[in-house]
């Protein structure tokens, strides 16, 4: 059903104007060849578990950006209620502005029907938004929470499907930890069990993906609350800076001083009366 | 040890681009690529699928339920893009609840059918989505009915879908017979998604099989050790 308007409606959702040009732009000659700038991905290992009292929820903490690392001790292991936290992989600014999203409409709701929120709502809500985006927004989620039905582990792709399964690894270490995961993971574990095979499961990911790296960070979420690691495990390779970058003053001689006046010339002056007398 | 990032010419590999520092592979849509299958019998329906997700050549859930409730006596077998069907079938139920609601009565099969024909075919260029829906009413017993990509809708007795399915249409047209019963078709179900399971690649872990009839709906998983066996696979 094909409709014209003469002036055309605020369109929802990512303008793609610019797509065909885009394509133009790299695949021309050698010479007038454009690369698109590369957005910024976390190349990540996150995992989560499912055990007895409730979810153990790990993250790397490097954030890369092509081949250098950006950030050596960033936090992947979003906040989204007191008893929902959120690990995020994929495009870094996308995770970030989609969980702080989820956390605030999260916020209202609690505040305007005095419940804490469930687990499912917020991957309904995640699912709904990353669906309408169409695959565009590049945010691998894992979920974990503990509420009044349970602990809860979910997986969110970026095209919006979920997954409901008691032990995830995502990111692109996700397949060395996966092995990890897949050969000790039992049910019903106890803390200290499921800590340790979440912290393996990220140091293998460490170990074996160059996207993954630094520190590890470890969020236990139970009814009775929640236990923020960070970091649960550092790095040994701890890299002290070799040399001072910071100059003394006068380390520089002045050669010339020059002090130009600057002529300012009054154009035009007014003066308006504020009403500040108040109504009784 | 220090690691040179190799730049690798492109007669290396067609397939992956060894270039970039994350294997394409990982990063595609998350698929059902599946094998899903639904029959009539006098009294119901059984229904049942594999339970693989892909994402290109990862298994993103190896325990899938490909087997989504729609209505108390009405279900519904996933294929296609896992976004694309979950958000199909939640749009369903709520359409379908709102209905019997209205109606103060249990919907037809036929309505249900109908709805996701809607969806699929007024947004076929945005939606990958095979759907087999299928249950039981009053008024025409257990009915399956198949919408494949594009939006068709049409009642079958009998009815594959989803990649595996091209490697059983031999099977299940040389072993449908008419009348059967319940156990006969559950019989029939589980073998043939057995054999697409061995030979389709996008299809695979357990067999998750659902009977649905005037009593109401009895659930049953086979795992891999369980499945049956057949000599050349």
């Amino acid at each position: 059903m094909a409709l014209s308007y003469v002036l055309e409606p605020a369109v929802s959702g990512f303008n793609f104007e610019n797509s065909t040009r885009n394509i133009v732009l790299e695949n021309g000659s050698e010479e007038g060849k454009i690369k698109a700038p590369k957005p910024m991905k976390t190349g990540t290992t996150i995992a989560g578990v499912v055990y007895k009292d409730g979810v153990v929820l790990g993250a790397d903490t490097r954030a890369t950006s092509d081949e250098v690392v950006a950030d050596k001790m960033c936090a992947k292991i979003h906040y989204i209620a007191p008893n929902i936290y959120c690990c995020g992989a994929g495009t870094a600014a996308d995770t970030e502005k989609t969980t702080d999203m989820l956390s605030s409409n999260l916020t209202i709701f609690s505040m305007n029907s005095g419940r804490n929120p469930r687990v499912v709502m917020a991957v309904n809500i995640l699912q709904d938004m990353l669906f309408r985006y169409r695959g565009m927004i590049g945010a691998h989620l894992i979920l974990g929470g503990v509420d009044c039905t349970g602990s809860h582990l979910y997986t969110v792709g970026p095209y919006g499907s979920i997954d409901k399964v008691p032990y995830l690894a995502m990111g692109s270490g996700k397949l060395p930890a996966m092995g990890i995961l897949e050969d000790r993971f039992k049910g019903n574990m106890d803390l200290e069990e499921a800590k340790a095979l979440v912290s393996d499961a990220i140091h293998a990911g460490i170990m074996s993906d160059l996207g993954s790296g630094n520190n590890i960070d470890l969020c236990v979420i139970t009814k009775e609350g929640v236990d923020y690691i960070r970091p649960h495990r550092e790095s040994i390779y701890n890299y002290k800076r070799q040399a001072k970058y910071k100059y003394k003053p006068g380390t520089t001689p002045v050669l010339t001083k020059t002090v130009n006046q600057l002529e300012l010339e009054l154009v035009h002056e007014t003066v308006q009366m504020m009403e500040t007398a108040g109504s009784s | 040890m220090a690691t040179m990032l190799q730049k690798f010419p492109s007669s290396v590999s067609t397939l992956n681009d060894y270039n970039a520092l994350y294997p394409d592979w990982t990063q595609r849509e998350v698929s059902t690529g599946t094998t899903i299958m639904a029959v009539e019998f006098d009294g119901g329906v059984v229904m049942g699928a594999d339970s693989r997700t892909t994402t290109g050549a990862y298994i993103a859930n190896r325990v899938t339920d490909k087997l989504t409730p729609i209505h108390e006596r009405i279900f519904c077998c996933r294929s296609g893009s896992a976004a694309d069907t979950q958000a199909i079938a939640d749009a369903v139920t709520y359409q379908l609840g709102f209905h019997s609601i209205e109606l103060d009565e249990a919907p037809l099969v036929q309505t249900a059918a109908s709805l996701f024909r809607d969806m699929c075919y007024r947004y076929r260029e945005e939606l990958m989505a095979g759907i087999i829906v299928a249950g039981w009413d009053r008024r025409r017993g257990g009915q399956v009915y198949t919408v494949p990509v594009g939006g068709m809708m049409t009642r079958q007795p009998v009815s594959v879908g989803g990649s595996g399915s091209s490697y059983i249409y031999g099977f299940v047209d040389s072993n449908y017979k008419p009348a059967m019963s319940k156990e006969e078709c559950l019989k029939f179900t589980a073998e043939a998604l057995t054999l697409a399971m061995e030979r389709d690649g996008s299809s695979g872990g357990v067999v998750r099989l659902a009977v649905i009839s005037e009593q109401g709906v009895e659930r049953q998983v086979i795992l891999g050790n369980q499945l049956p066996k057949f000599s050349t696979v």
